[in-house]
């Protein structure tokens, strides 16, 4: 197993009380594979991996077990941790537009990772920058190359990010709503670049999103968070085709379809999503949920197998 | 960029022309002339003293006068400091005013840019409380408050520095001046360096820069200060103004010939063409330094096209 993340809590110390943004989650990544995490803001899909990477803001403090390749690096020392990001596993966010550096020429930024990590001089890493910047779709590399971010478009700026992420060649990239703020048209680009460079490179991939769209054709497996616990994990087909969780079932069905007609009302799941500094006693989701009954809004529903090598935490039985 | 200088240069003519006739009239405003003595002098004499310097004419005819000489490059005499003209007092006077205000704005930089920092990085942790502290000291307590303390702590009672004077410029005269001048600088690019450095830690690109798994040191260093200390940079222009005119205050007070000494006696003894020299020379520098400071600003961030 690549990445086996066990009982992650991640809370964060506010004014106004603790917030539980990660709650005893568990989740596991086999090398070269694709793993969607889908759940709506606040579901805590980012921390898990924000607390993985080390990014917590100040405040945060995170607990449990994050085996990569067998070693335990949840609450390594920097320097330690330094040696694995952007090496063993690297990570690109939503915004490409901020996420880059706006001071520095794109070429610093990249040749900066090979140097400090490999060691090798920067023109050597000139070379093989260039090389990463072609390998990702960006036309007239080498004159690009010597540009500012804000010289870039949006799509650029992520496939610049890809680069940058992929350029010491990790085992894991972990993508934090790659496309959100792309544009629809380049939105598809980015992803199949991502899914591609996952199966040239033998590189498994992790997929944050609220979109399931984004994830259909994508990912080989399905996390979906609610209220930061896992609610449902399954492979992508069964996710989409017979989803066992009523949130999952709720967000499948809020999708927007084409097919639908334009006088019938879009659906939405009533309700908003959990506080995360006052989670209820029993299913976060009971509040929301049409099949609620008692033992819902008492008991946490534990994950369980239920057949076909997939888990819920949901006390109904099945759905149908 | 040349282009840009220029034309910022010929825009500043206009600002130049409104600080000449306003300080002009301004300083007639002023009750009492430059002969006035505490004996009054006889009529006949006083008159033939203000037919020497154009005096006795009207206003406007002094004013037009004042333009159409400095615009030939001529100050004028100074009407106390006989033999000498404006030009002689400022070329004298500069190179001293010109060295505490240098040292002030570099060891302002220096210490608050570093402190800022430090205390950035170590948000609301004691050290970031003193730092703060202390800026607030540094900049509510006045220079001509500050440089009489100052004088008396190290001078009198420690008799470590001398209390005032310049000795030929050696170093001892110059560090409670020069001390003086950069305290409130210190402080309030500790204050700004620290804001902005707040910021820009918590901003995206840190986090990419953390995320490449770099080292701290790289991350502050190359990721974070640029951005952090545009707004130190942008100070600059503001920092040297108020060090040149803190030092009117402050060369008086611990008697060092510089220009700002030659400028409160100007103002005291109402010698016009000094006082109006010492004004147009200050505005000009200022001008120029502030040009100075958008030309590096053009530099430091590529998103900003000086042009």
């Amino acid at each position: 197993m690549l990445l086996d993340i066990q009982n992650l809590t991640t809370r964060f110390a506010t004014p106004e009380g603790e917030v539980f943004a990660v709650n005893d989650v568990s989740l596991q990544v086999e090398a070269g594979q694709c793993l969607g995490v889908v759940g709506e803001s606040g579901s805590g899909k980012t921390q898990v991996f924000m607390s993985m990477m080390g990014l917590l803001a100040k405040n945060g403090r995170a607990e449990g077990t994050v085996n990569f390749n067998g070693r335990q690096i949840l609450g390594l020392e920097a320097a330690e941790l330094n040696r694995l990001r952007g090496v063993e596993f690297s990570m690109i966010f939503q915004d490409p537009m901020t996420s880059l550096n706006p001071y520095l020429r794109i070429s610093k930024q990249m040749t900066e990772v090979l140097v400090e990590h490999r060691g090798i001089t920067e023109r050597d890493a000139a070379a093989k920058s260039i090389d990463m910047l072609k390998l990702v779709g960006i036309p007239e590399a080498e004159k690009r190359f010597r540009m500012y971010p804000h010289e870039f478009s949006g799509g650029m700026r992520q496939r610049a990010m890809i680069a940058m992420a992929l350029i010491c060649e990790p085992k894991l990239l972990i993508a934090d709503e790659p496309t959100t703020a792309l544009d629809v048209t380049v939105q598809a680009q980015i992803l199949e670049l991502i899914a591609g460079l996952g199966r040239k490179l033998n590189m498994a991939t992790v997929l944050i999103t609220h979109d399931l769209g984004v994830i259909a054709g994508l990912s080989d497996r399905v996390t979906v968070m609610y209220g930061g616990r896992v609610v449902e994990e399954a492979s992508v087909t069964d996710v989409f085709h017979n989803p066992q969780h009523p949130y999952t079932r709720g967000l499948l069905e809020s999708m927007p379809r084409l097919d639908t007609r334009s006088d019938q009302a879009l659906h939405a799941i009533p309700g908003q999503p959990p506080d995360l500094q006052a989670l209820p006693a029993g299913c976060s989701f009971a509040p929301r949920c049409f099949h609620a009954f008692d033992r819902c809004r008492q008991e946490i529903p534990r994950l369980r197998a239920i057949g076909g090598n997939r888990v819920k935490a949901c006390h109904l039985e099945a759905m149908v | 960029m040349l282009n840009y200088a220029v034309r910022r240069l010929l825009s500043a003519i206009p600002t130049l022309f409104v600080i000449i006739t306003l300080a002009f009239f301004m300083m007639r405003l002023a009750p009492g002339g430059p002969f006035d003595r505490e004996k009054q002098l006889p009529p006949e004499i006083e008159a033939n003293i203000l037919r020497a310097y154009n005096l006795d004419k009207p206003l406007y005819e002094q004013y037009v006068d004042y333009l159409t000489n400095i615009v030939r490059g001529d100050f004028g005499p100074s009407y106390k400091y006989l033999d000498f003209t404006v030009t002689d007092l400022i070329m004298t006077g500069f190179p001293v005013s010109l060295r505490l205000g240098l040292y002030a704005i570099v060891i302002a930089v220096l210490f608050g840019v570093a402190a800022g920092t430090v205390a950035a990085l170590n948000q609301n942790s004691t050290f970031d409380y003193l730092v703060m502290g202390f800026a607030m000291t540094g900049i509510v307590i006045p220079n001509f408050v500050m440089a009489p303390l100052l004088a008396l702590v190290f001078g009198v009672y420690l008799s470590l520095l001398p209390v005032a004077g310049w000795g030929g410029g050696k170093l001892q005269y110059q560090i409670l001046p020069v001390i003086t001048l950069a305290l409130p600088q210190i402080a309030y690019i500790a204050r700004l360096t620290r804001g902005s450095m707040v910021e820009v830690m918590n901003s995206n690109f840190i986090r990419t820069a953390r995320a490449k798994g770099l080292a701290e040191r790289i991350v502050v260093v190359r990721h974070a200060l640029r951005g952090g200390l545009l707004p130190v940079v942008s100070y600059l222009g503001p920092a040297t103004a108020a060090v040149i005119t803190g030092s009117v205050v402050i060369e008086s007070i611990f008697d060092v010939p510089g220009i700002g000494r030659y400028f409160v006696n100007g103002a005291l003894n109402r010698d016009y063409p000094v006082v109006m020299g010492v004004v147009i020379f200050y505005a000009v520098l200022i001008i120029l330094l502030n040009l100075l400071v958008d030309l590096l600003y053009g530099f430091l961030d590529p998103r900003v096209k000086v042009e």
